[in-house]
């Protein structure tokens, strides 16, 4: 009843789904756009669960003054703020919840992702050391690919741009092409598993 | 000068993040949960308004279609996630959505396995299509691990490793740029908006 009900349901709807690719019919259709209305209902309330979660956390941190507590109130305080200036004041343009996005949350993410620049060099000083040649060719393509896509690197040579597309065209495409197959595999054999009611470990534990 | 103060806000939690190249301190760890609350806050009335609103009040309450109450029921069921007794209920929204893993079998199939094999068979008329085929066969020998890499498979595999460090390489450098340019956004804003030293 657990968890034999909910496995029933996903292979039945499963084989319901291989049966709609391979044999496109007017009910096939009915049966997707239902589904889709269903999935677009149920959507909204996954993000209450992530909403929970996070006060679950943050909220058992406050309770027990775990270590730098104070930080945990930062958080909910700002969950808080955030939703309910959009939901007074509305989410268009000129509202307090887009001058939020705009002045707060927009520059703090691009400032989180740009650090990523100077541990990225990290790491690539450390890939360099290594002395390795498979790592010293990794460096080099990185090299006259970054190279490839300033106007420094045509400057230097005419060669630079036409190298840096030589390696997207044909040694990257190579590669690409056989990642993509390997987890194109991976995933097959992953959904089949599913399908099948060989992997359930989405299912969670008892 | 509510533009001026826009702008320090925006500036002083940028230095707060920037902070963290010295070390771990108090203002970046103050902006880090800052921008966790201020992202999950911002979905909330997104999620109300794009999802909630026209996927499920509107079609129950305005447009009468009551057999949608079944979904949201089921959607309810995912807070049951955190009871002790009672989790096993989550798993039936869960299990819905699940059931596309169906649609997926043929679709992973088709594009990343078929699609990829048909452009691997191209005729071989010029070095670089040769290049091509002999590093995507090495690079999917490299991954088949049912036979050791020794002699003369090895060395085929070892050809496979050595395109995928170019590949690495090449994404990698396209990584680094996307990450240089946002760098160079911020500190433009620092220069330009902030403190107004460069037009």
């Amino acid at each position: 009843m657990k968890r034999q009900i909910p496995l029933i349901i996903v292979i039945g709807l499963g084989f319901i789904f291989v049966a709609h690719t391979f044999i496109p019919s007017r009910t096939s259709q009915d049966f997707y756009d239902w589904w889709v209305s269903w999935s677009k209902a149920i959507s909204p309330f996954a993000v209450v669960l992530g909403i929970l979660s996070l006060f679950m956390v943050h909220g058992t941190k406050i309770q027990r003054k775990a270590p730098n507590w104070q930080y945990s109130v930062v958080t909910l305080l700002a969950v808080f703020v955030t939703a309910f200036v959009g939901f007074v004041w509305g989410t268009d343009e000129g509202t307090p919840f887009l001058w939020l996005f705009k002045n707060v949350q927009m520059p703090m993410s691009a400032t989180m992702f740009s650090l990523l620049a100077f541990y990225i060099a990290s790491a690539a000083y450390k890939a360099f050391r290594a002395k390795s040649p498979q790592a010293t060719v990794l460096l080099v393509a990185a090299f006259i690919v970054m190279l490839g896509q300033v106007p420094l690197g045509a400057a230097i040579s005419r060669w630079i741009p036409e190298a840096s597309q030589w390696i997207l065209n044909v040694p990257n495409l190579a590669a690409k092409r056989g990642i993509a197959t390997g987890v194109g595999l991976g995933a097959t054999a992953t959904s089949l598993k599913i399908l099948l009611g060989i992997e359930r470990t989405y299912l969670g534990s008892d | 000068m509510f533009e001026i103060l826009s702008n320090i806000v925006a500036a002083l939690l940028t230095l707060f993040i920037f902070s963290f190249l010295y070390k771990d301190n108090p203002f970046y760890r103050f902006a880090e949960h800052l921008l966790v609350g201020v992202t999950m806050g911002y979905a909330i009335p997104l999620v109300y308004t794009n999802a909630f609103i026209p996927f499920v009040y509107q079609p129950i309450f305005l447009e009468g279609q009551y057999w949608l109450i079944i979904p949201s029921i089921l959607g309810i069921l995912y807070i049951f996630r955190f009871t002790k007794n009672l989790s096993w209920l989550s798993r039936y929204p869960i299990a819905f959505g699940m059931g596309i893993v169906g649609m997926g079998v043929p679709m992973s199939m088709h594009s990343s396995v078929l699609v990829q094999m048909r452009n691997a068979m191209r005729p071989i008329d010029n070095i670089n299509t040769l290049i091509i085929f002999l590093g995507t066969v090495t690079i999917l020998l490299y991954f088949y691990f049912s036979k050791p890499h020794k002699g003369l498979y090895g060395k085929f595999t070892n050809i496979g490793i050595w395109f995928m460090m170019v590949g690495f390489g090449a994404s990698f450098g396209y990584t680094v740029m996307a990450r240089i340019s946002l760098l160079i956004g911020r500190i433009q804003f620092l220069l330009g908006d902030f403190l107004g030293l460069i037009k």
